[in-house]
């Protein structure tokens, strides 16, 4: 397994680090409530702060389904950089595997999982015990520096808004999650300020316009398998296509149950239709 | 049973009749499935059967996530993310049941707005509606409790919003929060009791639904001439209707086919588009949403309890009255609740002697404009209450209890109605002519 992950905060600016258990919990709740600013979309809620911009991915739509490579892609950049502060505590690694999903072979999965320190819970253990990951694990929790766990932020955010509170966007161009992460992780200015002692960056997809993430990806972070581009764009929709599926990991088979059940439905319509209308042919007068 | 006649169950072989004799429930189905069907009655009659299948589906899928589910703050949320990932059509069970209350809300309105347009409420069909008031509300309450079980933001943050309504009340109000609570905020116990509630009511739900049922199988269907159906004799009977089996089933059928697809489109294709994506994240009882909006079925009533603010002549004049008992939070709690009360109330509001609205000039006009009303009260109930929001609330609500206090009692009054088919089979024939048309039409 190429793929490594490092094994301390490689990215970590937070400088909250150092100061006093007090600072830190101040700050991380500061983080979480600015984080939390931006969780305003609902359908019908009007707000939603930054610019997102409509990215093209390829699980949109009523035809859409995940890009395995995209998802490989996708969990490498996760791994390599986002797993240093962020979790994912909802997936097992042994889903990795699954159909409309990344769809790793067994044994890259059990590789892939041994990469991670798990909570030891054999017989005899202490707490705090950690061993190595088994694909039955979920992916740790991590909540360094307050960072949020991400195993279902492509839901937990809507991207799109409007007009009006009316909603009509979200019907045309989806929620927006994975879209909004995309435009987050591309939305960096470069400016920095300080605020309650804690360094926010300027990011013009976030509510606000200012988060306490430092920015997460540059070119190159990461060096794809696959050779695939690995500039800012390009990596940052490929792990934002791949948190999609942390959070809606039956999205290909719910949309093949779709086909199905529509199709069954308009077949069993259209009989009920021609029944019903022969049916009452006599009593209108029509036969 | 009672009602309009029409032929009813004989049993014919020896073990019909043993059982009839013992326990008539051939009977009670054939009469209940035959019921005499005022044969002139449009789409709008269909959400009735729309609402019967969204109760079955939401029971049995209901019952099945809760096989999965787990009520406790610290488990709550990740079971249902177990539902979702490892449960075999978790997914789509989940996302049936939680489409499937939206769809129930919209048919419930659009069943409850053809009563008002059609007056299915009047004598004698008061307490069939009262009936269907009270099931709305069983509706309101098991939506609300459900919705809580993800235990996601809103989830979290709606029931401290909703259970601060009884907080609300003067004197006792503290009290009773904290008793329907299990403590002085949110937590565990409110969570087990809301699942232990939300399993319950359905039951309650479905009971009301038979009585409803009962009842207007007493009096017979309204249909959208409001003329009843003559009850001289059999011949007479069957002039004006049709049996419930096989042409109501039928075209119900149909109906639901059509309704389902739609249904399919949502659950299947865009499963959240009407939930919040707020609810994604676990409840944190730190971190308040910027917006907490409840589900939009609930909004219209949502924007009438923020509509009255302290600013309102009326609050303060309810405020000064009552020596400051009545606050502006009160006030709204009541204006709320009384937004649906006077609902029940509507049989004896409507003074009018003619039934549906197709003959009632003037009510027609007033009638749309309650329709658009309650849209637009949707609307701004989605909204932060700033800029024109609040302005358009308070006159969304005020012509909400306008509609119902002052504009149906008067109408009944001012109101010239056109003239009303003498019969239902008039009524039909109007639209469907005999091919004969001197003769009557032989069925």
């Amino acid at each position: 397994m190429p793929i490594t992950r490092p094994r301390t905060p490689r990215r970590l600016r937070l400088n909250d680090l150092n100061k006093g258990t007090d600072e830190m919990i101040k700050a991380s709740i500061l983080a979480a409530l600015v984080a939390f600013g931006l969780g305003s979309g609902a359908a019908v809620a009007s707000g939603g702060g930054g610019h997102v911009e409509d990215f093209a991915f390829s699980f949109e739509g009523p035809f859409g389904s995940y890009d395995k490579m995209q998802l490989q892609r996708g969990l490498q950049v996760f791994t390599e950089v986002c797993s240093a502060c962020h979790g994912l505590r909802q997936v097992a690694f042994r889903t990795l595997g699954d159909p409309g999903g990344p769809e790793m072979s067994s044994s890259q999965v059990k590789a892939f999982a041994k990469l991670f320190e798990v909570n030891d819970d054999s017989d005899g253990a202490q707490p705090g015990d950690t061993r190595e990951g088994k694909p039955a694990d979920k992916f740790p929790e991590n909540h360094g520096a307050g960072a949020p766990d991400l195993s279902m932020m492509a839901k937990a955010r809507a991207g799109f808004h409007g007009p009006a509170g009316l909603g009509i966007n979200q019907m045309i161009k989806g929620m927006g999650g994975p879209e909004y992460i995309a435009s987050l992780l591309t939305g960096y200015t470069g400016e920095e300020k300080e605020e309650a002692g804690v360094t926010l960056y300027e990011n013009t997809a976030f509510d606000g316009g200012w988060i306490s993430m430092a920015p997460p990806l540059d070119d190159d972070a990461v060096e794809f398998r696959d050779g695939h581009s690995a500039d800012l764009h390009h990596m940052s929709q490929d792990v934002a296509a791949f948190l999609m599926w942390t959070a809606e990991p039956k999205l290909n088979a719910r949309k093949k149950t779709g086909f199905v059940a529509v199709g069954f439905l308009v077949l069993l319509t259209s009989l009920l239709y021609l029944t019903n209308k022969k049916l009452w042919a006599v009593a209108k007068r029509k036969a | 049973m009672a009602g309009i006649p029409h032929d009813h169950y004989e049993p014919k072989t020896g073990f019909e009749k043993w059982l009839h004799e013992r326990l008539p429930v051939v009977s009670l189905l054939y009469d209940t499935l035959m019921i005499p069907t005022p044969k002139n009655l449009n789409w709008m009659w269909i959400w009735g059967i729309v609402l019967a299948f969204c109760l079955v589906l939401q029971i049995v899928t209901g019952i099945v996530l809760a096989m999965h589910y787990t009520p406790h703050v610290d488990m709550a949320f990740d079971s249902v993310e177990h539902i979702m990932r490892d449960v075999n059509a978790g997914w789509a069970l989940r996302y049936m049941h939680a489409n499937g209350a939206s769809l129930f809300f919209f048919a419930v309105y659009l069943h409850i707005f053809r009563g008002l347009y059609y007056g299915s409420y009047k004598s004698p069909r008061e307490i069939t509606w009262i009936i269907g008031m009270l099931i709305y509300l069983a509706m309101m309450a098991i939506g609300f409790l459900g919705y809580v079980l993800p235990w996601g933001q809103m989830s979290f943050w709606g029931a401290t919003v909703i259970t601060g309504f009884f907080g609300a009340i003067p004197g006792i109000g503290e009290m009773l929060q904290t008793w329907i609570l299990g403590g002085p905020a949110v937590d565990n116990a409110t969570l087990n009791r809301f699942f232990s509630l939300h399993y319950l009511l359905p039951f309650v739900l479905a009971a009301l639904v038979i009585v409803h049922i009962w009842a207007f199988h007493t009096t017979g269907n309204n249909n959208p001439s409001g003329v009843e159906v003559r009850r001289g004799s059999k011949d007479e009977v069957k002039k004006d209707t049709l049996p419930f089996w096989p042409y109501f089933v039928m075209k119900d059928l149909f109906a639901l086919g059509v309704v389902l697809v739609i249904f399919a489109i949502f659950t299947y294709f865009m499963p959240n588009y009407l939930g919040h994506p707020d609810n994604y994240t676990e409840a944190n009882p730190l971190v308040t949403p910027a917006h907490i909006v409840p589900e939009w079925y609930y909004l219209p009533f949502y924007a009438i309890l923020r509509a009255f603010t302290s600013d309102v002549w009326a609050v303060q004049l309810a405020s000064f009255v009552t020596g400051g008992i009545v606050d502006a939070k009160f006030f709204g709690v009541i204006a709320m609740f009384g937004s649906i009360v006077v609902m029940v109330f509507v049989p004896w509001l409507d003074t009018s002697r003619v039934r549906s609205g197709k003959y009632r000039p003037s009510f027609k006009w007033w009638f749309w404009l309650l329709a658009l009303d309650f849209i637009v009260l949707t609307w701004c109930g989605s909204q932060p209450a700033e800029g024109m929001v609040p302005v358009i609330s308070l006159i969304g609500a005020s012509f909400w209890f306008a509609y119902f206090l002052i504009i149906l009692p008067l109408l009944g009054v001012l109101e010239k109605p056109l003239p009303v088919p003498a019969t239902i089979e008039e009524d039909f024939d109007a639209h469907y002519p005999p091919k004969d048309a001197t003769a009557p039409a032989a069925e």
